[in-house]
C-alpha cells in the first residue's frame, strides 16, 4: 500500500507525494478543492487551489483565503507529482482532481454527474488505475429522468398554479441546483424571484460570465401582489417558514434526487417533488466508473457498503474510504 | 391505468382534503363504470387475491433489472416499500399501453390458473408495458396494502359529489358483503335494490374522544350513560332466519364466532344490534388478549370455544322488525332493545350493556374512576333524543376515557417505517431498567408529531451502536413516556408483561437514562392492574 497515490487521514484524502489535501475537512497547510459547496471547501486552510469557475463562490463563502487557480486540463507539478483538473459536470467550476505520481494515475471524482445539463461544463471521464467516486446515489433504484423531462414538469406546474393565481415555491441548493432550475425555466409563465441566499449566488455567478435569466430579489419590501404568477426560488430551509409564507396560499415544490422516493417526498410535506440531482444516477455512477478504465476503486459518501459489494462482484478491486462529506443529504437538505 | 395511476398521484401529491374529494369525484365521474366500482372497492379495503407471492416478485424483478437479489433486498430496505422498490428497480417499459384498470386486475386475478413459468411471463409483460407510477400502482395491486390518502369517508363524499346522491345513503350502500365480480357501478351505487343483500350492515356510529371532560354537554339529564367496552364493536343482524355477524372493519365474521347462533334463535327477524363483542365468563368480561386469540382464526376448535367464550354486550338497535329504526331518539331504541333483550333467556350470549346511573357530572367522573375495575375503559355518553348517524360526526356520541397508565422507557432499537413512513425511523423498541441492565418489554409507532419523528431519525442515523437487518440498535439515550391502555402477564415477551394500544405520548427530553422506569415499576403495576 506504500505507493498508494493519495492516502485517506482523518483530516482528508493526502499526497503524501505533492503534500497536499483534497477537499480536506480539517484545517491543513494546502488544500485541493473539487469545488465550492460547503461540505467540500472548508474555512481554515492555509493555501487552497481551484478552478477559476469555481472561485469566486469559495471567495464569497469563505471571505479573505488565499486561493490560486488552474484551468481545466492544465497540468501542474506539486512535488513529486502532477496534478489537473477536469470538469466533473456537478456545479460550475467543479473538477476532478487528476493526480499522477510515477506513471500511477489516481483520479477524485469530487461530487459528479455525467448528464450534461447544457449549464455547468460537460463531466468528462478521465482514465485512470484508482478511482475515488462518490456514490451518493448507488442504488439501482435510482434513475434520472433526462432534464428536458423535468423542466417540462416544473413548468407545467408553474403555469398551472400561475393559472389559478397561486405563487409557486420551488426549493433547491442555492448553488448549482437553484441555477440549473433557472436555466430551464420558462420566462413566458411569469416573473422569477429569488431567496437573498439563492439571488447571492446568482449574482456570483452572472458576473462571471454565466448567463441567466432576469430574477427579482425578495426583500421585506417585496409585495407578493405585485408579482402575480410568480415562481419562487428558494432554499429547501425556507420552504414552510413565515418567509414562506409570505407569498399565502402558495403550492411548493422541491427539487431533489431524494425526492425518487415516495416516502421522502411525502416526509417532505411539499405539494411536489421533482426528481432532480446534480450527482449521478446508478447508471451514472457505472458509466463513469467504466469510462476511467480503473481497476481499482475507492468508493465514499452514500452507500458505500452496498456500492463496493456490487463493484466487487464486478470485478473491481474496491475499497471504502470514509470522509466527512455531506453531498445531497438526506436528513440536512442545504449544505450552503 | 393511466388515468388512475393520474389519479393516485393526485391524491398522493397533496395533503388537501378537497384537492383529494374534487380528484377522485372528476375521477368516477369520468372513468369506464367497472373502474369505477374497483376503484371504490379498493378505498373501502377490498382488493384481488393475492396470486403471486412477494418472494417470486422480488426474484422475478431482480432478474429483469439484471442485478443480484442482494442488491435488490438492500434497495427494499432503503425504499421501505415493495412494490415501490421494483417499479424503481425496473428498466423503463419498452411498450406503450393504455388498458383500463380493471383490465389489470383481470390479469393479476388470472395469474392464479397458470403454472410459476406463465406467471413470470405474464409478469413481466405487464412491467414491460407499464410507467413507473402504473407499475407501481400494479405491483401494490398484487402486494395489497393499497393505501391512497383517502380514507372511506372522503371516498363516500366524492362519490356524492359525482352521483349526487346523499352521502349517508352512498355509506349504507357501500356496507357488506360485495365484491366488484358480484355487482355493478350501477347496481351497488346508483339503483340499489334494498333487499338484494340480507346481510348488509348499517354505517357504525363512531364516538370522538371527549378530551375536556363533560361540562360543556349541559344537562346531565340529557344523556344516557354507559361503561366502555374493550372488545370488538360488531353488528349482528337476522333477517329471513338467517344471522350475519359484522365486526367494525366490515368483516363478515360470523363463522368465527359460532355461539351466536344461538342468540340468533331468540332474536325475531328484522333485528340488527350494535354492541361490543366480549370474551366473557362467570358474567364478567376475560382480558383483551383472551379474544385476541379469537380474532384470528377461520374456525375455531372446540377447546378454543370453551377456554375463551364470547358475549355480545348490545348497546343499541339499529332494526326492528325488518325496519330501520335510526332516526328515531336513542331513548326509544334503547327502549325497544331492552324490551327484546327481556325475552332472550341468560343462555344466549346476548347481554345489555348496563346503563350508569348518574346525576350529576362530578358523580360521573366519580364513577369513571373505577372504570378499570370494572374491565372498561372508561364510560361511553350518547344523548338521549340523538339519532343514529354514520361514520365518526360530532356532538352525539362521546367517548369519556380514562386516563391511560404510563411508563417511563428507554428507547434501544429502531427501524424505519414502511410507506408513507418510509425513510423515516417510526419503529421503536422500549426498555426498563433492570439494575444494570434493560430489558425490551413493548414496541410503538405512533403519537410523534411527524416534526420529532424527523429528529429521531436524524439521530438514529447518527448514533447506530449495531444493526440486525432492518434493525437498528441505538445508544441508550432517549426516555419517551409510554402510554397504553392495559396490561397483561404474557409468556411470549422477555419481560414478561404484553401492552394494549402502547404509544409514545412524550418524549422525555427532561429525563436521563437513569431517570427512566424499572422492572420493578412494571411488575406493581402488572400487579396492580393485570
Amino acid at each position: 500500500m506504500t505507493d498508494d497515490v493519495l492516502i485517506c487521514t482523518d483530516r482528508g484524502l493526502y499526497c503524501p507525494g505533492g503534500d497536499f489535501f483534497i477537499d480536506p475537512w480539517r484545517p491543513v497547510d494546502r488544500a485541493l478543492i473539487t469545488h465550492g459547496h460547503a461540505d467540500h471547501a472548508r474555512p481554515g486552510h492555509g493555501s487552497y487551489l481551484a478552478t477559476p469557475a469555481a472561485a469566486p463562490v469559495m471567495r464569497h463563502r469563505l471571505g479573505d483565503i488565499t486561493l490560486a487557480t488552474i484551468a481545466y486540463g492544465e497540468v501542474r507539478r506539486i512535488g513529486d507529482v502532477s496534478v489537473s483538473f477536469h470538469p466533473a459536470g456537478h456545479v460550475p467550476g467543479s473538477a476532478q482532481i487528476r493526480v499522477e505520481q510515477a506513471g500511477q494515475v489516481w483520479v477524485v471524482s469530487g461530487d459528479y454527474k455525467i448528464e450534461p445539463d447544457g449549464f455547468c461544463e460537460p463531466f468528462e471521464p478521465v482514465p485512470c488505475h484508482a478511482f475515488i467516486t462518490e456514490c451518493t446515489f448507488g442504488l439501482p433504484i435510482f434513475t434520472w429522468q433526462p432534464q428536458a423531462v423535468v423542466a417540462e414538469q416544473v413548468n407545467q406546474w408553474w403555469a398551472a398554479n400561475a393559472a389559478e393565481g397561486r405563487a409557486s415555491i420551488l426549493g433547491a441548493y442555492a448553488l448549482g441546483k437553484a441555477q440549473r432550475l433557472l436555466s430551464v425555466l420558462d420566462p413566458e409563465i411569469g416573473p422569477i424571484l429569488t431567496h437573498g441566499a439563492v439571488e447571492n449566488t446568482n449574482e456570483i455567478l452572472r458576473a462571471q460570465g454565466l448567463i441567466l435569466p432576469d430574477t427579482i430579489r425578495v426583500t421585506p419590501e417585496t409585495n407578493p401582489k405585485d408579482h402575480p404568477g410568480a415562481l419562487v426560488l428558494a432554499t429547501p430551509s425556507a420552504l414552510g417558514t413565515p418567509w414562506a409564507r409570505r407569498f399565502g396560499a402558495a403550492s411548493d415544490g422541491f427539487a431533489s434526487g431524494w425526492m425518487a422516493l415516495r416516502g421522502v417526498r411525502r416526509r417532505r410535506a411539499a405539494d411536489r417533488g421533482f426528481v432532480m440531482s446534480d450527482h449521478a444516477d446508478w447508471p451514472g455512477l457505472n458509466t463513469a466508473i467504466r469510462a476511467t478504465g480503473a481497476e481499482r476503486v475507492l468508493v465514499t459518501h452514500g452507500y458505500t457498503t452496498v456500492f463496493r459489494r456490487w463493484l466487487e462482484d464486478q470485478g473491481y478491486n474496491a475499497q471504502i474510504v470514509q470522509t466527512d462529506f455531506t453531498g445531497e443529504s438526506l436528513d440536512e437538505e442545504d449544505p450552503e | 391505468m393511466n388515468r388512475f395511476a393520474a389519479l393516485f398521484t393526485a391524491l398522493d401529491q397533496t395533503t388537501r382534503t378537497t384537492l383529494k374529494v374534487a380528484a377522485l369525484a372528476d375521477y368516477l365521474s369520468a372513468a369506464p363504470e367497472p373502474d369505477r366500482l374497483w376503484t371504490i372497492a379498493l378505498l373501502s379495503g377490498r382488493r384481488p387475491k393475492r396470486t403471486v407471492t412477494t418472494t417470486l416478485l422480488r426474484k422475478w424483478a431482480a432478474e429483469r433489472a439484471g442485478i443480484p437479489l442482494w442488491l435488490f433486498e438492500e434497495s427494499y430496505s432503503i425504499v421501505g416499500d415493495l412494490a415501490e422498490t421494483i417499479a424503481l428497480i425496473l428498466p423503463p417499459p419498452s411498450q406503450a399501453s393504455d388498458l383500463p384498470l380493471t383490465h389489470w386486475i383481470t390479469v393479476i386475478r388470472g395469474l392464479s390458473a397458470l403454472g410459476e413459468p406463465a406467471r413470470n411471463q405474464a409478469i413481466l409483460l405487464a412491467w414491460d408495458q407499464l410507467g413507473t407510477t402504473q407499475r407501481f400502482v400494479f405491483n401494490k395491486l398484487i402486494t395489497g396494502g393499497f393505501r391512497m390518502g383517502v380514507s372511506r369517508k372522503l371516498m363516500t363524499r366524492a362519490l356524492s359529489q359525482s352521483t349526487g346522491i346523499d352521502e349517508s345513503d352512498l355509506a349504507h350502500r357501500l356496507m357488506g358483503d360485495w365484491a366488484p365480480d358480484t355487482t355493478t357501478f350501477q347496481a351497488l351505487v346508483l339503483a340499489p335494490d334494498p333487499t338484494a343483500d340480507l346481510s348488509r350492515p348499517y354505517p357504525y356510529y363512531l364516538a370522538y374522544q371527549l378530551d375536556d371532560g363533560p361540562d360543556g354537554l349541559g344537562d346531565p339529564a340529557e344523556w344516557s350513560a354507559e361503561w366502555k367496552w374493550d372488545g370488538i364493536r360488531g353488528q349482528l343482524i337476522v333477517r329471513q332466519g338467517q344471522f350475519h355477524l359484522w365486526s367494525r372493519g366490515e368483516e363478515l365474521i360470523t363463522d368465527r364466532f359460532p355461539e351466536f347462533a344461538r342468540a340468533a334463535d331468540h332474536l325475531p327477524d328484522g333485528t340488527v344490534l350494535d354492541g361490543e363483542i366480549l370474551g366473557w365468563r362467570d358474567e364478567r368480561p376475560l382480558p383483551f388478549s383472551d379474544l385476541q386469540k379469537r380474532i384470528g382464526r377461520k374456525t375455531v376448535p372446540k377447546k378454543l370455544l370453551a377456554d375463551a367464550p364470547v358475549i355480545l354486550r348490545a348497546y343499541d338497535l339499529l332494526e326492528h322488525g325488518g325496519e330501520d329504526i335510526r332516526a328515531q331518539p336513542f331513548a326509544s331504541r334503547r327502549a325497544a332493545l331492552q324490551a327484546i333483550l327481556a325475552q332472550v333467556p341468560p343462555e344466549a350470549p346476548l347481554r345489555l350493556s348496563p346503563e350508569i346511573d348518574f346525576d350529576t357530572w362530578e358523580g360521573l367522573r366519580a364513577l369513571r374512576e373505577t372504570s378499570r375495575e370494572r374491565q372498561a375503559e372508561g364510560v361511553m355518553l350518547k344523548r338521549r333524543d340523538s339519532p343514529y348517524r354514520d361514520g365518526r360526526k360530532k356532538g352525539d356520541w362521546w367517548k369519556w376515557k380514562v386516563d391511560p397508565l404510563t411508563i417511563d422507557a428507554v428507547m434501544i432499537y429502531a427501524q424505519q417505517g414502511h410507506g408513507r413512513r418510509a425513510n423515516l425511523f417510526t419503529d421503536f423498541t422500549f426498555a426498563v431498567r433492570d439494575g444494570e441492565a434493560l430489558v425490551p418489554f413493548t414496541k410503538a409507532y405512533s403519537g410523534l408529531t411527524d416534526a420529532e419523528f424527523n429528529r429521531i431519525t436524524a439521530w438514529v442515523r447518527k448514533n447506530t451502536l449495531e444493526r440486525y437487518g432492518p434493525v437498528r440498535q441505538v445508544r441508550p439515550e432517549h426516555v419517551f413516556e409510554i402510554a397504553f391502555e392495559g396490561i397483561q402477564k404474557s409468556p411470549r415477551h422477555k419481560s414478561g408483561v404484553a401492552l394494549r394500544f402502547p404509544r409514545m405520548s412524550r418524549w422525555r427530553h427532561d429525563k436521563s437514562v437513569d431517570q427512566a422506569n424499572t422492572l420493578d415499576d412494571l411488575k406493581a403495576m402488572l400487579e396492580a392492574w393485570g
